[in-house]
């Protein structure tokens, strides 16, 4: 195929005009920005302008401004009906007054007090754990939404390194372990120092992992495109030794965090803390149990595998979030979560529940029997800490609700909420025998896997983010461009699975009544075309996303011209100073 | 509580009791599995190119939609003869040191299950077309091309494999196209895929949760009316190689619109080439055994006759299960003998 030329090729043509995106707006930006720096200058001339005039100015001047300052700031005084004498209770009426009880293990959260200062270093890691992943995020998906392009057009291109089968675990890992799992550990960053009450332990540790498990999703990718691969267990796609990057970079951010509760300023344990340490313990031991380069002859691949593939989405993915969760939420509605023993109950039933289902994925294999039976009773003990999740986290909203329309920050968070209901409870679902025998190896799984790695922890990511940020740099998003991406990326997801839920019912019901599979595929066309659209919507809003978080964190604040009289009092009073020292 | 309050006991709780339960549903029954495990006495390991057909199987991320295990559901039945058994994956070890074991068994469906392709797809011409372009054979795939397997000459030397590519999907190669070595180790691990049969005497596993028939009227067989649905089985077995139309692919596949084969009234070459196969003829590919490897029935094999003698413009005289019958049963003889 060498001879005709590259980029004749449509998917050649796709992949510039993917890359040629974001590429327009880093120029519609660079311009902005440049006019940003003119109107700097002006402003720089406008103000040394009034900088000459502060200097002259005379006495009488200054009265007449002071004096205009003082009638502005005319207040009654509130006491002009009740007097000024101090209240006598002859009567005893003030007594027994309730105090409010503190809840156990619970910080109390006071309204309205401005945050401690964060220091500038842990907000540089923050934001660059949180800018790597948002990267990966962009580029994960992009990769992703041309996976969904290849199942309506598979002549787009036909170079080997941008083959289906070599990219669909591109795609999947980079979501993995670039974007979810940077931009988890780089907000446990801020919520296990702020809930123990003490400063990180070490930074430069934090940074050290940064790097580490972004060398891992490189190299990672790059290997995977070249052909090499572990041999295509799912999201155990990267060999080991890249694998062990990322395991490096967990377990020195594990002894971090580790470090810092131990050195935490107050009693008790935040329950924040058990989900984060806990999620982290976990993915190094399930990274070591699948990776360990000396056992799984035949079968023994498979079972570690439907362990390794569903613990690393529920005791990873799934508890840090939860742990996120459990310090964001509260924090967001301004008052403690509704129960914490409900979220002790949820921790210890999903660790014990969660472990077992693994080999649900291979129900009806050569696997023993027993162990697929054991699967499918874990699947259904799901439903406790689900339950126990869900209602923690609504009950914690009721009596709030009226927030949901003041805040953009919200909405990510209950999306969140009621994708790990519905989407838990359809993995629970999608384990009983018959429905595996529809769902089971249909886009299904796909559309199940985007509900729950996406509608849940994407989505509570988003909000967390949302929240982090701004408090972090000072800087809001433009409020109108969040709107968009959530409602982008909600609608995209609906199209997205909505019909590949549809289909595959249809397909698997073909497949049981014995029907040719080529008519199965053909059937399913219409289905992936609106997988398609639906993506194209999800990608649309990873970039207004992209472009929030630069605002968030790059936004050119102007200066500001003193105008009104308090402000320019102020100026001289500085002024004054100034020269004093 | 102190419990809750001190972090090392919490977290060490936490700790032991994943661990614990890794250990009883992962590490235990997989130590287990590989340990008591053999492989079937049928079996063969790979041949040194079949491995490295392997490996590009596995490069190539065919796992991403295509399984290997036939589960013990009646749906899975057009998949192999018989529902996986651990002794099925018990050759298969680690690829090397850097890379984990590759048991493929897969969980995504996309494409057809590959467990049994060996016996059901063997034909090394269609398998490699199929490579090269897979719409050229199957109008309607959505499966990858791998073109990079193959290489385009001038002339090709006596010793290399070249493949007939359709002009539509030919543009602009001159030359001929030649198959790379990987490709032919590719298709020779994709031909080396059967199952092995169970030793004599063992009895599979059942297939679960089958579908009731509707039931038919039973009335004479000679009408044909209760025969399957020949169109069906026609795409299932046959329409790989001879196409929708039935015109086959040039300097492939023959073609059965006015085919003699297809159209005489004596039927005995047209049953035994659906059930042993076919290599007569020098200009197109060897037909496998299709009849035999799919276990088709003679209410099968009649449906599917009657189907060919009838279509695109063929317009020859049904065929009654009985004649087909009889013939089946002398073939069967003769085979044996």
């Amino acid at each position: 195929m060498e001879d005709s030329s590259i980029f004749s090729q449509a998917g050649i043509i796709i992949t510039v005009f993917l890359i040629a995106v974001p590429v327009l707006i880093a120029t519609v930006i660079a311009v902005m920005r440049g006019r940003g720096v003119l109107q700097d200058h002006q402003d720089e001339k406008e103000l040394k302008k009034f900088r000459k005039r502060l200097r002259k100015m005379s006495p009488e001047e200054i009265e007449k401004l002071k004096e205009r300052k003082k009638e502005l700031e005319y207040q009654l005084e509130n006491d002009e009906l009740s007097g000024k004498s101090a209240p006598k209770d002859s009567k005893g009426l003030i007594d027994n007054v309730a105090s409010a009880e503190e809840l156990k293990f619970i910080e109390t959260k006071k309204k309205a007090i401005p945050r401690p200062n964060i220091e500038p270093k842990l907000t540089r890691l923050i934001l660059w754990f949180l800018a790597t992943a948002i990267f990966w995020l962009v580029l994960g998906t992009t990769i992703g939404e041309y996976l969904g392009i290849k199942f309506v057009a598979p002549d787009v291109d036909q170079v080997s390194w941008l083959s289906f089968g070599r990219l669909r675990p591109v795609h999947t890992n980079m979501v993995f372990w670039g974007w979810a799992s940077l931009a988890m550990i780089g907000l446990a960053y801020y919520v296990v120092q702020r809930v123990s009450n003490v400063r990180v332990h070490s930074l430069k540790i934090g940074f050290y992992s940064l790097i580490l498990i972004n060398a891992s999703v490189i190299i990672g990718s790059i290997c995977l495109m070249a052909g090499i691969n572990n041999g295509g267990g799912e999201y155990r796609e990267y060999i080991w030794p890249v694998m062990a990057l990322f395991g490096v970079g967990v377990f020195i951010s594990l002894l971090n965090f580790w470090k810092t509760i131990a050195n935490r300023k107050k009693k008790e344990i935040y329950v924040s803390n058990w989900y984060i340490v806990a999620a982290m313990m976990y993915v190094l031991v399930i990274a070591f149990v699948a990776y360990w380069p000396t056992w799984q002859t035949g079968l023994g691949e498979t079972i570690v595998q439907g362990y390794y593939m569903h613990q690393g989405v529920g005791m990873w993915f799934m508890l840090l979030t939860l742990g996120l969760m459990y310090y964001f939420l509260p924090q967001q509605l301004n008052k403690p979560i509704y129960s914490y023993s409900l979220g002790i109950l949820a921790f210890w039933t999903q660790i014990l529940f969660y472990t077992l289902i693994g080999t649900h994925h291979f129900i009806f294999s050569a696997i023993p029997w027993w162990l697929q039976t054991v699967a499918i009773v874990g699947s259904m003990g799901m439903v406790i800490p689900v339950i126990a999740g869900t209602t923690n986290f609504l009950m914690t909203f009721k009596g709030s609700w009226h927030k949901l329309s003041s805040s953009y920050t919200l909405p990510f968070y209950l999306i969140g909420i009621i994708f790990y209901f519905t989407g838990s409870l359809q993995g629970t679902a999608e384990a009983f025998r018959f429905t595996n025998l529809i769902w089971h190896f249909t886009d299904f799984t796909v559309a199940h896997s985007h509900l729950t790695m996406y509608g849940i922890i994407t989505f509570m990511l988003w909000g967390f983010i949302y929240t982090l940020v701004p408090r972090l740099t000072g800087k809001e998003p433009p409020q109108i461009i969040v709107g968009a991406h959530f409602w982008l990326a909600l609608i995209g997801l609906m199209f997205y699975t909505v019909p590949l839920m549809y289909g595959s019912t249809l397909r698997g019901i073909m497949w049981m009544d014995l029907k040719p599979f080529i008519e199965s595929v053909e059937m399913m066309a219409p289905y992936w075309l609106w997988r398609a659209i639906g993506g194209s919507l999800m990608w649309l809003s990873h970039l207004l996303f992209a472009y929030n978080f630069y605002v968030m964190v790059k936004k050119r604040i102007r200066k500001k011209v003193p105008k009104s009289p308090v402000e320019i009092l102020k100026a001289k009073e500085q002024l004054d100073k100034n020269i004093n020292y | 509580m102190d419990f809750f309050d001190n972090h090392k006991k919490l977290f060490r709780t936490a700790l032991a009791l994943f661990l614990g339960l890794t250990l009883i549903v992962a590490i235990l029954p997989a130590i287990n599995n590989q340990k008591n495990n053999a492989p079937l006495p049928g079996s063969a390991p790979l041949t040194k190119n079949e491995h490295a057909g392997k490996k590009s199987f596995i490069a190539n991320g065919c796992v991403a939609c295509h399984t290997q295990q036939v589960r013990n559901v009646d749906m899975d039945k057009v998949f192999g003869d018989r529902p996986g058994i651990p002794a099925d994956y018990a050759r298969i070890e680690r690829e090397d040191f850097w890379r984990n074991t590759a048991t493929l068994m897969g969980t995504e469906r996309t494409g057809p299950d590959l467990t049994n392709v060996g016996k059901r797809q063997p034909s090394m011409a269609w398998n490699l077309l199929h490579l090269y372009q897979p719409r050229a054979v199957v109008e309607t795939s959505i499966m990858p091309a791998y073109p990079w397997l193959f290489k385009v000459k001038k002339n090709a030397d006596t010793s290399d494999i070249t493949i007939n590519v359709p002009d539509e999907y030919r543009k602009g190669i001159q030359g001929e196209i030649v198959a790379t070595q990987e490709a032919l180790d590719l298709v020779a691990y994709l031909q080396s895929l059967k199952q092995t049969p169970l030793p004599t005497g063992k009895k599979p596993m059942k297939f679960l949760y089958k579908r009731e028939k509707p039931k038919v009227a039973n009335n004479a067989a000679s009408s044909g009316d209760n025969l399957p649905d020949g169109g069906k089985l026609y795409a299932a077995n046959c329409q790989a190689c001879h196409q929708a139309n039935g015109e086959g692919l040039k300097g492939a596949f023959p073609s059965l619109v006015g085919s003699q084969v297809v159209l005489d009234d004596d039927i005995e070459l047209f049953v035994d080439i659906i059930m042993n196969g076919y290599n007569a003829r020098e200009e197109y590919a060897v037909m496998n055994a299709v009849g035999t490897d799919n276990n088709l029935s003679a209410e099968e094999v009649t449906a599917i006759i009657n189907h060919e003698r009838t279509s695109w413009g063929n317009d020859a005289d049904p065929v009654t299960l009985e004649e087909v019958q009889k013939i089946m049963e002398f073939l069967k003889l003769t085979s044996e003998k």
